[in-house]
């Protein structure tokens, strides 16, 4: 028994065909995205420029239509009050889960919902928050915060789970060691586990915010579309992916322009906090 | 856990616990994170209470049935059925789905079984930038570059293939197939992240022994790795359904916004969440029209609610690894 047989052509030819086609696939996938870093590329350089980003929309329709500087702070201001309460919230979630719910029912129902929060489509979240929050009229109609509070309950589900997963990740052994020397529980989560698993959950969390800063739908009832920049989280603001929603329904070339201007804008914005994660990522041991 | 009582007692309480003072911070903590994680419950019944309330009036005058499956959607009418929404959406995720799931699937396992281990990151991350690419900016990009450069290759298809269902007669720019296909580019990003987290959970063992015995790599695949990851790839799949049937304003852009049953893929049509992206502002003065758009939204929060809650129980039903990984792709995409 020391000769092989030789693989079969019928065989080998499926083994062939089967790569070429996992190849193709693959290929396909990558596709759209060169393709559509391309296109913002070529298109949205092009719009660029130092007026660009220190102008607001004018509204007009003829001459100069401005360029986006509200649209930017729009979306500083709200995903940062986002974050700002996401943030902890999610992870006070998941400290919960991990370090008391544990595998109780209480804490299988929490994850669970947990997960449906995160199948909930965003626009869903902005009706809700429209209902709740400027049909009843609490302080003004719409408004910068109810945006963020949108956002929040986007990035909630999101900051939650990531958290949780590093979280289970920090070793038992040293919450023991902590519980050991006599530090009650609260400060082995403050001192121990959380440091422990920092990196880690900042990743979630800018995950999150480049969700976050991606979304229309929850913002064009909550917010809505406006012109001029505000620093007032009361007041109607404007936000990047509301000012191109808005820009491509107009059948102007400028304000195409000026779309594809800001999607790039947009873009890189996300791409850095993305990378950022990544990178966060890769140092973390714990990931 | 908070304070183990040993024998000896100090003036009434154990030696080694602390004083209640002290015991303090740690219920504050315990009881707070507590109620933070039962806010997540209350407020999710909260939000399909509310919502149903505001939608009561669009069902109380056309009925639940009535409202779901009318094929009449006319706001100057005053008059709404949502069924040309609900075509639409099903219609542009089914596409998405057969579209987009083989393309995924074939990447993950590209990815993990064929790819040189020094380039496999950087391909899977290459992947996953598809989520980072706002919804909106797929809506601009599906606009102004796939529809006018697709239009000729689909108008060929449509007069080539008009002997099969639901194809034929003139291509409209945006349309179902447009969005489907948008939506398909938007999934593949969540369906491979997690076939792949699934299929690299499949046993090194179960590989090698298929290899071992003369499997070539496909045959290994098929043997071995398919079919110990069928349910969490399924699951994949299904999360991917959820992701397309609430996307909104990619498909506002590119469907065309036309509350009518399209007579094929290639016509404008609707979904329910562009609807409601869309219709918003001119509905904020009509309390009838508001509660259709509300009960448009209350429909496919509970279909997706249902796509989900299955995908998870799928998924979960796998090796324990898979839902880790599954919430974690769940969280990595938009």
């Amino acid at each position: 028994m020391t000769t092989l047989t030789a693989i079969s052509g019928a065989r080998r030819r499926a083994d062939l065909m089967a790569r070429a086609l996992l190849i193709a696939g693959t290929a396909i996938a990558v596709v759209p995205l060169v393709l559509i870093l391309f296109y913002l590329l070529k298109r949205g350089i092009g719009a660029w420029s130092f007026h660009f980003f220190t102008s607001d929309p004018t509204g007009r329709f003829f001459g100069d239509p401005g360029g986006i500087r509200s649209a930017i702070l729009g979306t500083i201001e709200m995903v940062g009050l986002a974050t700002a309460v996401a943030a902890p919230t999610g992870v006070g979630v998941a400290l919960w889960l991990t370090e008391y719910g544990k595998a109780s029912r209480f804490a299988t129902l929490v994850r669970y919902f947990v997960d449906v929060l995160t199948g909930v489509p965003s626009i869903v979240f902005g009706l809700f928050i429209y209902i709740t929050l400027v049909l009843t009229g609490v302080g003004g109609s719409f408004a910068g915060w109810k945006g963020s509070v949108a956002l929040a309950l986007l990035m909630l589900p999101i900051v939650t789970r990531s958290a949780e997963v590093v979280l289970e990740l920090v070793p038992s052994s040293l919450r023991e060691a902590g519980l050991a020397l006599g530090a009650p529980r609260w400060q082995v989560i403050g001192r121990v586990v959380l440091p422990a698993a920092l990196p880690g959950i900042v990743t979630g969390v800018l995950l999150s915010i480049a969700r976050a800063a991606g979304e229309t739908a929850p913002l064009i009832f909550t917010a809505t579309i406006v012109k001029a920049s505000t620093y007032d989280l009361g007041a109607p603001m404007n936000s990047l992916p509301a000012q191109i929603f808005s820009d491509v329904g107009q059948a102007q070339d400028r304000l195409v322009a000026r779309a594809w201007g800001a999607a790039l804008a947009l873009v890189v914005l996300i791409l850095l906090f993305t990378t950022l994660a990544r990178l966060l990522a890769r140092r973390s041991a714990l990931r | 856990m908070e304070s183990a009582s040993i024998g000896a007692t100090y003036g009434g309480r154990p030696a080694l616990g602390r004083p209640p003072l002290a015991r303090l911070p740690d219920r504050v903590l315990k009881w707070g994170l507590a109620a933070l994680a039962a806010g997540v419950l209350v407020l999710i019944g909260f939000f399909f209470v509310r919502l149903y309330i505001e939608a009561k009036p669009a069902f109380d005058r056309f009925g639940y049935f009535g409202f779901t499956f009318t094929n009449n959607w006319d706001v100057q009418g005053n008059t709404f059925g949502a069924l040309p929404l609900l075509v639409g959406t099903l219609i542009t995720s089914a596409v998405a789905l057969v579209i987009g799931v083989p393309v995924a699937i074939a990447a993950a396992l590209y990815t993990t079984e064929f790819c040189p281990s020094r380039y496999r990151t950087v391909l899977a991350s290459v992947i996953d930038l598809l989520a980072a690419v706002p919804s909106v900016v797929y809506g601009l990009w599906g606009f102004f570059v796939l529809i006018p450069k697709l239009r000729p290759a689909e108008q060929w298809f449509s007069d080539t293939f008009s002997f099969l269902p639901f194809v034929g007669g003139h291509v409209a720019g945006p349309s179902y197939f447009i969005a489907g296909l948008v939506l398909a580019i938007m999934i593949i990003p969540i369906v491979s992240a997690i076939s792949r987290e699934v299929i690299s959970t499949v046993p090194t063992d179960h590989k090698e022994a298929a290899l071992a015995l003369g499997a070539t790599r496909w045959e290994m695949i098929r043997m071995a790795v398919l079919p110990y990851s069928r349910a969490g790839i399924t699951g994949a799949a299904m999360l991917g359904l959820g992701r397309a049937m609430g996307e909104t304003i990619a498909a506002t852009i590119v469907i065309g916004n036309a509350p009518v049953l399209g007579k094929s893929l290639f016509d404008q049509g609707y979904t329910l969440a562009a609807v409601i992206a869309n219709e918003f502002g001119e509905a904020a003065s009509d309390p009838l029209h508001r509660a259709a758009l509300i009960a448009a939204g209350l429909i496919l929060f509970t279909l997706t609610l249902i796509v989900n809650a299955v995908a998870r129980g799928i998924i979960v039903r796998g090796p324990a690894r898979e839902e880790g990984a599954a919430s974690e792709a769940f969280g990595a995409t938009g």
